[in-house]
């Protein structure tokens, strides 16, 4: 990543005011001070960042230390606070129309990713409510915009209504509503052309399809990359359609994605879904506390505790410690393991977080690739019930199936039944070390 | 002679039509970075701390770069101190003199041409993000150099996006060149290798190859492209003759990121900035060129076919802080 976290930046700071009881006015002058680097440096608006640091620095002067906190990590507690706030909390549902069909609008810049999300839009709401909706085409202007729209409708499986590229997008807009009612279809999504939130006759024309169709969501989707604009972009669509929520795209990527919170503090619209791939299935809630620590670049224990604590089931956890400690652990729970993990975010990041991995040899360029763990996955599920079980069983006839029915070679079943074995040697080591310490992070695997 | 009034001269014998296009397109950015500093200026009589606080912040929200600011400002703080100077109004010179600097030294070319090669034919391989604008600014790009009676062909090498050949082939169509593809899925080095032989035997004089969008942190996408530089390499000595970045300007900090990256895996040559008609300002060109040495060669500023323009250095500044300069030159008669 190009830029440092904030952890790393407060570091110096911390340490000057570790072992007082009170965080003081200079400290939290300081410490503010790196928060806006941090923030400014993860693309968040420069005025959102002003009224943030304000808020932040009356809160946090003469606030009692917690026991469990340094004053820096406690300045940090009140920062993430503050963020998380302003983030919002979970929000991803759709709003249904009482009189079907529901209609979606997607709206935003060009590049954003519109098309592509519709598709993933329309492939998460068959999978919730079990319904086909019917795809709108209803950009002209870029070419082949409609194909790319149909190419999806065919991959999903799920009707495309198109008129061309000669019909007024008003007019598609109307008739495939028309369209739907008769064939009565649930769910209406409207893939509308890329725009600058600046050009008033496009702009103008979303507003007739919305006094027309009368959607029930426009979604605003925007590039997690974009950098201070963000806020000119969402206030303006925000201003001239009422836009009901937001749609952040790319996600996947190395961005802080300060836009998210820059979005948030103009429009005070929910950011319903987050972008994660360039998969059709690859459309996930957002989750606002993740993002604040994100954007933050958190890269420290106690956000990955937070983590821990929010994603790890606390009894699954303990049954997990158990086996751990009795060797008992099979494929079966590491599967379970890896899901668990894969939930909280993208495995680079997760690495960040780890407390000194910056520091650690080797660590540093060390780049997890997501593809290897589902490598890992395939592997593991083309075991038999048995096998996973207990791995001792893997003969070589055996290696030779698991090989073929994940798609990977012999030399990799190998690697992975070796590394099996010395993760569960070391995994007893690390929790009969961890007796006797109270409260230690119920997170295995470290 | 003032630093204004070079800059202005070398604008003003440059004065085709391109250029007033690129102001125009640049109307909005430069009206509000000017309006900004006229207002900074009109409000703090002293240059103190918290003008330079301020300063920072209209900077920033040019997505100039945190760092980029953070250095800017440390140098005008010791310029203003050296030169003793209080009064808000001429410190004004002092700030579009040190933002040019970052940009360009006096005496370099303030257009970067692309680099072709005569009689023989070049390869120009396009490179990028998801949705920053590759295809569209090949189809731009395509045009252009056809107008300029060159021979141009187009690979399709975009075979992951649906829908992503169809789009190039309606570029092709409109520019009347023609356009090497396979069927979506397929490889894309076959693509560009076939591209390659087709160009050759049919004697074109530059092939612009098309690529799938990919984040820089995707390992084996970017290893992939790699492999079709590769290509490229063993086809043609020389080859690619450039490299072309395409970036989004409304993108923040992360660009420097794709930039940095997109030169390991493939050495980059060239910028080409997109989406410069809205109201972003793609600051982080400045922090770009300055860091890693990549021009930007052209910019998109609109819609049109004829919207993409050679990017020139000296109009880029002039945009910025065109209005700046004019009353620099009022105030010198």
């Amino acid at each position: 990543m190009a830029f440092e976290g904030l952890a790393d930046r407060l570091q110096g700071t911390i340490k000057k005011i570790t072992g007082k009881g009170k965080v003081t006015e200079a400290d939290v002058k300081e410490m503010t001070r790196e928060v806006r680097l941090a923030l400014l440096e993860a693309d968040v608006n420069f005025k959102v960042v002003k009224d943030l640091i304000k808020r932040i620095k009356e809160r946090a002067v003469g606030q009692e230390v917690m026991d469990s906190l340094t004053p820096g990590q406690q300045v940090i507690k009140v920062v993430k606070e503050e963020l998380t706030e302003l983030m919002g909390g979970e929000q991803s549902k759709i709003e249904v129309n009482n009189k079907p069909p529901t209609v979606i609008m997607m709206v935003g810049l060009q590049g954003a990713g519109k098309t592509t999300t519709t598709g993933k839009l329309a492939n998460h709401l068959r999978k919730q409510h079990n319904r086909k909706p019917l795809l709108v085409a209803a950009d002209v202007y870029r070419p082949a915009a409609i194909d790319q729209l149909q190419t999806l409708g065919k991959q999903l499986d799920l009707p495309v209504f198109s008129k061309g590229t000669e019909a007024n997008p008003v007019d598609i807009a109307n008739e495939a509503i028309k369209q739907a009612k008769e064939d009565h279809q649930d769910y209406v999504i409207i893939d509308t052309a890329g725009r600058l939130h600046v050009d008033e006759n496009l702009m103008g024309e979303l507003q007739q399809i919305k006094s027309d169709v009368n959607p029930s969501e426009i979604l605003l989707v925007v590039d997690s990359m974009t950098g201070q604009d963000a806020v000119n972009v969402a206030e303006s669509f925000d201003e001239q359609l009422d836009i009901s929520g937001v749609v952040l795209t790319k996600l996947d990527g190395d961005t802080r994605g300060g836009a998210a919170l820059s979005i948030r503090a103009v429009t005070g619209k929910p950011i319903k879904f987050a972008g994660m791939g360039e998969k059709l299935d690859q459309l996930e809630a957002f989750h606002p506390d993740r993002m604040a620590s994100r954007i933050l670049g958190m890269g420290d224990v106690f956000s990955l505790i937070e983590k821990a604590e929010a994603e790890v089931d606390e009894e699954k956890a303990k049954e997990m410690q158990n086996k751990m400690k009795s060797m008992s652990f099979t494929f079966e729970d590491f599967l379970e393991q890896m899901d668990q993990v894969k939930n909280m975010g993208p495995i680079d990041e997760l690495m960040n977080m780890m407390p000194g991995s910056g520091k650690m040899k080797g660590m540093k360029n060390m780049q997890v690739d997501d593809k290897q763990l589902s490598h890992v996955e395939a592997i593991i599920q083309s075991m038999t019930k048995k096998e996973r079980v207990e791995p001792s069983v893997i003969n070589a006839s055996r290696k030779k199936r698991i090989a073929q029915g994940s798609g990977t070679s012999v030399a990799q079943v190998n690697r992975l039944l070796k590394q099996f074995e010395e993760m569960k040697k070391m995994m007893k080591q690390m929790t009969n070390q961890k007796k006797g310490k109270k409260g230690g992070m119920n997170f295995p695997f470290m | 002679m003032s630093f204004f009034k070079k800059l202005k001269d070398k604008i003003n014998t440059q004065t085709d039509q391109a250029s007033e296009k690129f102001k125009d397109g640049l109307t909005k950015t430069r009206d509000s970075f000017t309006t900004k500093m006229n207002d900074l200026v009109a409000q703090y009589r002293t240059v103190d701390e918290e003008f330079f606080e301020e300063l920072e912040e209209i900077l920033i929200s040019a997505d100039v770069g945190v760092q980029t600011v953070m250095d800017l400002i440390e140098e005008l703080e010791m310029e203003v101190k050296r030169q003793n100077i209080k009064d808000t109004e001429k410190v004004k010179e002092v700030i579009s003199e040190k933002l040019v600097d970052i940009y360009y030294n006096e005496d370099e070319e303030s257009i970067e041409e692309l680099n072709l090669v005569e009689n023989d034919l070049s390869i120009i391989l396009v490179v990028g993000v998801n949705g920053v604008g590759k295809t569209t600014s090949i189809g731009k790009l395509a045009h252009q150099l056809k107008q300029d009676g060159k021979k141009v062909m187009l690979a399709a090498g975009d075979t992951f996006r649906a829908g992503a050949i169809d789009q190039l082939s309606v570029w092709g169509e409109r520019a009347g060149v023609d356009v090497i593809k396979h069927s979506e899925g397929s490889d894309p080095a076959a693509v560009i290798y076939d591209g390659i032989k087709a160009a050759k035997s049919r004697g074109a004089d530059v092939l612009l190859c098309d690529t799938a969008g990919r984040l820089q942190n995707k390992v084996n996408l970017m290893k992939e492209l790699s492999k079709v530089k590769k290509v490229i390499e063993r086809e043609v000595p020389d080859a690619p003759h450039e490299t072309l970045l395409v970036l989004d300007a409304t993108t923040g900090q992360n660009a420097m990121s794709q930039a940095k990256i997109f030169k390991e895996a493939t050495d980059v040559s060239g910028i080409v900035l997109t989406k410069l008609d809205g109201t972003a300002r793609g600051g982080i060109v400045l922090a770009i060129r300055n860091e890693l040495g990549i021009p930007v060669k052209y910019v998109g500023l609109g819609e049109q076919v004829n919207d993409l323009q050679q990017f020139n250095a000296h109009q880029f500044v002039y945009g910025l802080f065109g209005d700046l300069m004019v009353e620099h030159n009022e105030d010198d008669s």
